[in-house]
């Protein structure tokens, strides 16, 4: 159930993003065009976290994996030829699906500390194992050959179409997740997470419905991999960096956890920030930290939690 | 005749050397309001645990409706028609009271990969949750909190939910603890309305409801059933008294 003013905001902040792309051409700065794509698209990962961590209670961290599975598998395929993107995003989907799959099913079995852990462990052994890949650049990453190609349909070099195409996948995305985190689904998922003993006393056994919940946030943050091979046009292993992980993490917290649309302001705020004090400052994370910092010590529930609405607390 | 719903045979468990449960042995037919009393940390909770199967018995077997559950857990057991409710208050503290006896219902209601349809506009949920919170007396508290819920509320709700599951056998560990006069009273009453339809396992320290509530004790002593009889065979019992002697409880 939402409450009005997060509708209104929420209304509010999708239809100014659909502004930013003519508002970049009316004051000639196409740059903007790129930071807003940029921002959706960790938007995208931050929102797939934010149904693992803020409505299932798992604190995955090494959510950057799937992310860098999603670009490998775009630049992969590309690397060999294959520039089809319904091929190219399938792949990622898929296959950041099953590393979910394989992740989740040893790490959901355990909590707290141990589940942090085994996430981050697995999110780093990727990211030495796209060290390792000489064929694909090995810790230089590679070009992407050419963005995705879908058949004439839609020209993702096109800045504005491409752009268009991420905000739509954003919004599609939030009413999936909106229509998820309340059906009966996403309650078995919540009520474990507010009590896990109590779910199965009840008659729940939270253990499937959790990994499928892992499975599907890992596919959806491939998907936003795909799009960020597309948007850099080039891929590292930089991307399932732990920092990376954390950066996404924070994207959720410092939106509001449990909210889905907060993870979408965190991705902006944070993304923003960064652009904004970076060309104030080389130092401009002695400027973001403290501004972090603040964000969480006074506003537990993050900037978009700050809103009225339902309350999604732990235990 | 039938064999009793529950019947429980060596059921050992033990934490480092302690023997908290030592070859129990029970037997509850259905429709009876069975009490377990006894001092503190003589291994009630932990044969509560064991029978809603969240504690695995080191030794000996459960039966439960003709079935061997002793294998099973704790969210089988509630599907086969177990309840339960926790010894510490254990509620969704962040869902309203609706809620919690609406989850209650849905994990009965087949599989939850259900993905689109919103669970609290489906009346097959609601409806039977609305009832149950009436017939607790929380029909007028359905969209509070559950953490905004006063404490003997907070234990109905836990009842509701127990009952919104259709059990067969309700365990409740100490149902009143920490209720004033007028609250456990009110629980008492609505366990003794309960009575007879719904089979029960009852561990509680307030003697006024054991013996309203019971037909049958059991007094169990470090983590053994010393004697199992009637409220008057139990009460006349030497060995039951000697094992109360300097115990907060009288009998």
């Amino acid at each position: 159930m939402l409450h009005r003013s997060r509708t209104i905001v929420m209304a509010v902040g999708v239809l100014a993003l659909a502004l930013v792309p003519p508002a970049a051409a009316a004051l000639n700065q196409p740059f903007y065009v790129d930071l807003f794509r940029r921002m959706m698209i960790f938007a995208l990962a931050a929102l797939s976290l934010d149904l693992v961590l803020g409505y299932g209670g798992m604190v995955s961290f090494g959510h950057a994996a799937y992310l860098g599975i999603g670009a490998y598998a775009v630049g992969i395929l590309a690397f060999y030829g294959v520039d089809n993107g319904f091929l190219q995003w399938s792949a990622a989907i898929a296959a950041s699906a099953v590393a979910a799959l394989v992740i989740g099913a040893i790490s959901i079995r355990t909590s707290g500390v141990s589940f942090i852990m085994i996430t981050l462990a697995f999110a780093q052994m990727l990211y030495y194992l796209g060290i390792s890949l000489e064929t694909y650049g090995g810790d230089n990453g590679m070009p992407l050959r050419t963005r995705s190609q879908f058949a004439g349909l839609i020209d993702l070099r096109n800045p504005y179409a491409f752009y268009y195409l991420v905000l739509a996948l954003l919004v599609l995305f939030l009413v999936l997740g909106h229509r998820l985190v309340n059906a009966r689904f996403g309650m078995v998922i919540r009520a474990a997470k507010s009590n896990e003993p109590r779910a199965r006393a009840i008659g729940f056994s939270p253990f499937r419905y959790k990994l499928v919940a892992f499975v599907l946030a890992g596919g959806a943050c491939g998907l936003a991999g795909a799009l960020l091979a597309n948007q850099t046009e080039y891929l590292t292993p930089e991307f399932m960096h732990w920092t990376r992980s954390g950066e996404i993490m924070f994207m959720v917290i410092l939106g509001g956890m449990g909210t889905l649309f907060g993870p979408v302001v965190g991705a902006i705020v944070l993304l923003g920030l960064e652009d904004v004090l970076s060309a104030l400052t080389e130092h401009w994370q002695i400027i973001l930290g403290p501004f972090l910092v603040l964000v969480v010590l006074f506003a537990k529930r993050g900037l978009f939690g700050l809103l009225p609405g339902e309350v999604l607390r732990d235990g | 005749m039938a064999e009793p719903l529950i019947v429980i045979r060596g059921l050992s468990k033990s934490f480092g050397g302690l023997r908290a449960t030592d070859r129990v042995d029970l037997d509850v037919p259905e429709g009876e309001t069975h009490a377990v009393i006894g001092p503190n940390g003589a291994g009630k909770t932990t044969l509560i645990g064991q029978l809603a199967g969240d504690l695995r018995p080191d030794a000996g077997m459960t039966r439960f409706a003709g079935q061997d559950v002793t294998a099973l857990d704790a969210p089988t057991r509630s599907r086969l028609g177990l309840a339960r409710s926790f010894q510490i208050t254990s509620i969704f503290r962040d869902f309203t009271a609706v809620d919690n006896v609406a989850l209650a219902v849905q994990a009965h209601s087949g599989h939850s990969f259900r993905f689109w349809r919103p669970a609290r506009a489906e009346r097959a949920l609601r409806d039977p949750a609305l009832a149950v919170l009436d017939s607790v007396g929380l029909g007028d508290r359905a969209d509070v909190l559950a953490a905004n819920l006063a404490h003997g509320e907070q234990r109905q709700l836990e009842i509701a939910m127990a009952l919104a599951t259709r059990p067969r056998l309700l365990l409740l560990d100490e149902p009143v603890a920490g209720m004033g006069l007028e609250e456990s009273q009110r629980m008492v009453r609505l366990l003794g309305g309960l009575k007879g339809r719904v089979t029960i396992v009852l561990v509680e320290h307030d003697m006024d409801a054991v013996f309203t509530l019971a037909d049958r004790i059991s007094v169990m002593v470090y983590g053994r059933i010393i004697a199992t009889g009637t409220p008057e065979e139990v009460r006349g019992n030497a060995e039951v008294r000697r094992a109360y002697l300097g115990e907060e409880a009288t009998l």
